[in-house]
């Protein structure tokens, strides 16, 4: 956070938390840029993603194993979904902090968010794990 | 002074004039850019959700052939393809859209016509790959 106020001799903060940047959360940037990143790796991971989904479509069992299995796919994926769930963790952060102002609520809203990212990562990297394992080439 | 039983409380004290706020959406005229940043939102909101599908698709291919025949089903059936495929399209939206955020992120595209073109796209450049896609999955298999 860059403290651009018109005079900042007055102020209460030290000048190593200025020189700092880290602002009132101590956190700076990290969250944007975090944001902003996984925004970039979500591109490539997303075009491979949907042309991966659409090679599955319509497949038996055995066919959707075999694909999922195979170690460049099972690999995209893992990356996909670990790039794609910090994403929407942090997106669904912002609107959060936009629209929910009561503090019980907010922090409710918060805790269930990042509740949800993981158990939707947790589950889809089993999955991809579980049935990628299984096979040898 | 006034007694002290005549003073007014703190409580009773006029609060200071009303601050001016900020306007908000449904004051401004609609352009593309606003309506695109607004379905930007809305898409990531529907993309939260909608990721669950994923899971649950991928948890029942770990569990064997039975769920997954069943998942398989569900996904299949013709709600179960209007839902992917709207699915699709709000994933290619929000890809797109956030590749013009991207872009304006560093600066670039600000100008009028430019931004409107840029969120003109977002829509025609969606819709047209996600009917793409489709018709790829299909002719392909």
């Amino acid at each position: 956070m860059v403290d651009n106020r018109y005079d900042t001799t007055r102020t209460m903060r030290t000048p190593l938390a200025r020189a700092k940047g880290l602002g009132a959360a101590g956190h700076g940037a990290e969250h944007w840029w975090l944001h902003r990143m996984t925004a970039v790796s979500n591109v490539p991971l997303i075009v491979a993603f949907v042309i991966i989904v659409a090679s599955l479509a319509g497949t038996n069992y055995q066919g959707a194993v075999s694909i999922v299995s195979h170690p460049l796919v099972a690999i995209i994926l893992i990356l996909a979904v670990i790039s794609v769930t910090n994403h929407m963790r942090l997106g669904m952060q912002i609107i959060i902090e936009d629209y929910v102002h009561d503090k019980g609520w907010k922090i409710a809203a918060l805790i269930a968010n990042n509740f949800y990212a993981v158990v939707i990562a947790v589950a889809c990297l089993f999955g991809i794990v579980k049935v990628g394992l299984g096979r040898v080439l | 002074m006034a007694p002290l039983e005549e003073r007014p409380s703190m409580a009773e004290v006029k609060a200071p004039a009303p601050r001016p706020l900020s306007p908000h959406l449904q004051i401004y005229r609609w352009s593309w850019t606003m309506a695109m940043s607004v379905a930007h939102r809305i898409t990531a909101v529907a993309l939260y959700g909608g990721i669950a599908l994923f899971a649950i698709w991928l948890v029942a291919l770990a569990s064997g052939p039975d769920a997954f025949e069943t998942v398989q089903e569900l996904f299949g059936s013709p709600l179960g393809i209007l839902v992917l495929f709207g699915y699709t399209g709000i994933l290619i939206h929000h890809l797109l859209g956030g590749v013009r955020h991207l872009v304006w992120d560093f600066g670039h595209g600000m100008e009028p016509q430019v931004r409107t073109n840029m969120a003109r796209f977002t829509l025609i450049g969606s819709v047209t790959l996600t009917l793409l896609i489709w018709i790829a999955a299909f002719v392909l298999r």
